[in-house]
């Protein structure tokens, strides 16, 4: 069947191609539906990758954050119409000790191949979650950058000593805000500490013990553990603040992307003998674990919606650069793409 | 009940030195035919799909839909009329009798040649064909229209804004089309170009659904450059 896929192929320029989807392979079509732009894609629309990276990647479809709907599924597993998530880690093999996140061989949506901006995506059948009618679909659409924060979350209970009176946050954005509230549904009682820029950011986080300025850190404040969830230029000041404010062996869970390296104070890290940890993407488990946390705590999808910054009907290509035009310009929040192509 | 209706009745005769009709030129590997019922294939508004063809290229294209589609059961395979409105009228009889046709049955019907259409087009013609009985597919015209009398002169030059170019699917109430269409004079049967003007000319309006410019019609073998050009695999 030919499928419509709208690839950017130059800094803010999308073009219609086709490809041609097998109805006879196992994969299942999925029609997308409501699709969530991340800052990953922007720095691609924007043309704010290096131009070998933009060079080698593009023409690409972008988004890895989405919903959709089942259009047709051979296995017969999925009716159609049935609501899911999708999945954009796709590996290519399956490894009993690495997560299939972190697999070199594995491919991701809107990086390594075409994304979700797609009239129908083909995909495994292990690559999409069954979405329950009770989740609005707004703030399902981003359950993929949900997922990134339940990852680094699960991975800071197996990797952090038991020690957890209390746990720093940095970074006011979206990632800092979902990490924050998830760290919270799933450890209630570690006292939560934010610390960002802007005072309007900080305010969101109601759910939090407390929340500072960067600026004006208590010199006598110290925390057990901390995330990262800062990236690009600031990623440095981060981390250096929060290796000054953390307690000996804790750890620190580095979410932020950086396009270029970022020096770090080894000599402290030596010296307090802490452990850094890198956390990105997910995988399927994550998203069900996901899934279970909103299922378990309703509320959390409430805080969510709190986040959604525009919804923006999208039927051609004018309407999909007028969304990411807009998302450019957002003060905060999520730009969703209900998607109807 | 809604029926999908692909019209592959006629043989191409714009085509060039070809020798099978366009319907069943391959582009991306596969006949356009095939492109086209896929579209219709995977979605499940659809009864039934009636694919009309030639009568010579009956079995042909049952043999295309069995190697493509595997299971054939949703689909049939008719013979097309004379002309493009006694062909839907064939697919309207097949209703008929095998279904109970009411005032509610709708009919998308779609060119065989034109398999870039998305499903965004045929969910819209299926929401206003309930909503309002007949639906065209249209973009707006980006080139002046010119109308002449005598292929001479120009007669008149129509406001550009209000000129669209016609594509498919055109969706309608069955019952209704049928009944409008036995209502026409010869006359008036004999300028049809498509099934839209039969409520047009009965003074029925039809609602406009936006279609796409890659929504194009492979009548020409420029169109089937284009076509294959359009389709851009990226492992």
């Amino acid at each position: 069947m030919l499928n419509a896929i709208y690839r950017l192929v130059a800094p803010r320029r999308f073009e219609v191609e086709f490809t041609n989807i097998d109805l006879c392979s196992r994969q299942i079509v999925v029609r997308p539906t409501h699709l969530s732009i991340c800052h990953a894609d922007q720095r691609y629309y924007q043309g704010l990758r290096p131009a070998e990276v933009m060079r080698k990647k593009l023409p690409m479809a972008l988004i890895h954050e989405g919903i959709g709907e089942v259009v047709y599924d051979p296995g017969g597993v999925f009716q159609a119409g049935d609501s899911v998530i999708l999945i954009p880690n796709t590996p290519q093999q399956k490894d009993g000790i690495i997560s299939e996140n972190y697999l070199r061989s594995s491919r991701f949506r809107a990086s390594s191949f075409d994304g979700f901006m797609q009239e129908h995506v083909a995909m495994e059948p292990d690559r999409v979650v069954p979405l329950d009618a009770s989740v609005d679909k707004i703030v399902a659409s981003f359950t993929e950058l949900v997922s990134v924060s339940v990852h680094a979350i699960r991975r800071f209970d197996r990797i952090a000593h038991a020690g957890r009176k209390s746990v720093g946050i940095w970074g006011d954005g979206n990632l800092g805000y979902i990490t924050a509230l998830f760290f919270h549904a799933m450890f209630p009682e570690t006292k939560l500490y934010i610390f960002g820029v802007d005072a309007e950011k900080l305010s969101r986080f109601s759910f939090a013990e407390e929340t500072f300025s960067v600026m004006d850190i208590p010199e006598d404040l110290y925390v057990d553990h901390a995330f990262e969830c800062v990236g690009g230029e600031a990623s440095q000041k981060a981390i250096h603040q929060i290796i000054g404010h953390i307690e000996p062996e804790g750890t620190i869970s580095l979410l932020g992307v950086s396009e270029y390296p970022v020096p770090v104070n080894t000599r402290m890290i030596l010296e307090k003998g802490l452990r850094m940890f890198g956390s990105s993407r997910s995988g399927r488990d994550d998203f069900l674990e996901t899934i279970a946390l909103y299922q378990k705590n309703p509320e959390l999808l409430g805080y969510l919606s709190n986040i959604v910054g525009a919804q923006i009907e999208v039927q051609s290509m004018e309407d999909m650069s007028r969304a990411f035009e807009m998302d450019i310009h957002k003060s905060m929040g999520k730009t969703i793409m209900i998607w109807n192509i | 009940m809604v029926f999908g209706i692909i019209l592959a009745g006629g043989v191409g005769s714009r085509m060039g030195n070809v020798e099978k009709p366009k319907q069943y030129l391959e582009i991306g590997g596969k006949p356009i035919i095939i492109h086209t019922i896929e579209k219709f294939a995977v979605h499940d508004a659809f009864e039934k799909l009636i694919v009309l063809c030639p009568k010579q290229w009956l079995e042909n294209t049952k043999n295309l839909i069995c190697r493509y589609l595997g299971e054939t059961e949703r689909i049939v395979v008719l013979e097309g009329g004379s002309t493009r409105n006694e062909t839907i009228m064939n697919s309207i009889a097949y209703i008929e009798e095998n279904y109970l046709m009411d005032e509610d049955t709708l009919i998308v019907t779609h060119d065989s040649v034109r398999p870039f259409l998305t499903y965004r087009i045929i969910e819209e013609n299926i929401r206003y064909g309930m909503q309002y009985g007949a639906v065209d597919t249209v973009i707006p015209a980006t080139d002046t229209i010119v109308q002449s009398e005598d292929g001479q002169v120009i007669t008149s030059v129509p406001e550009r804004s209000r000129m669209y170019q016609g594509q498919t699917p055109q969706t309608f109430k069955a019952k209704k089309l049928k009944e409008l269409y036995y209502s026409l004079t010869e006359g008036e049967k004999e300028i049809l170009t498509d099934a839209s003007k039969i409520f047009v000319i009965k003074g029925e309006a039809v609602h406009l659904v936006q279609g796409e410019v890659f929504n194009i019609k492979i009548t020409y073998p420029y169109d089937l450059r284009v076509a294959e050009s359009l389709i851009q695999e990226k492992l």
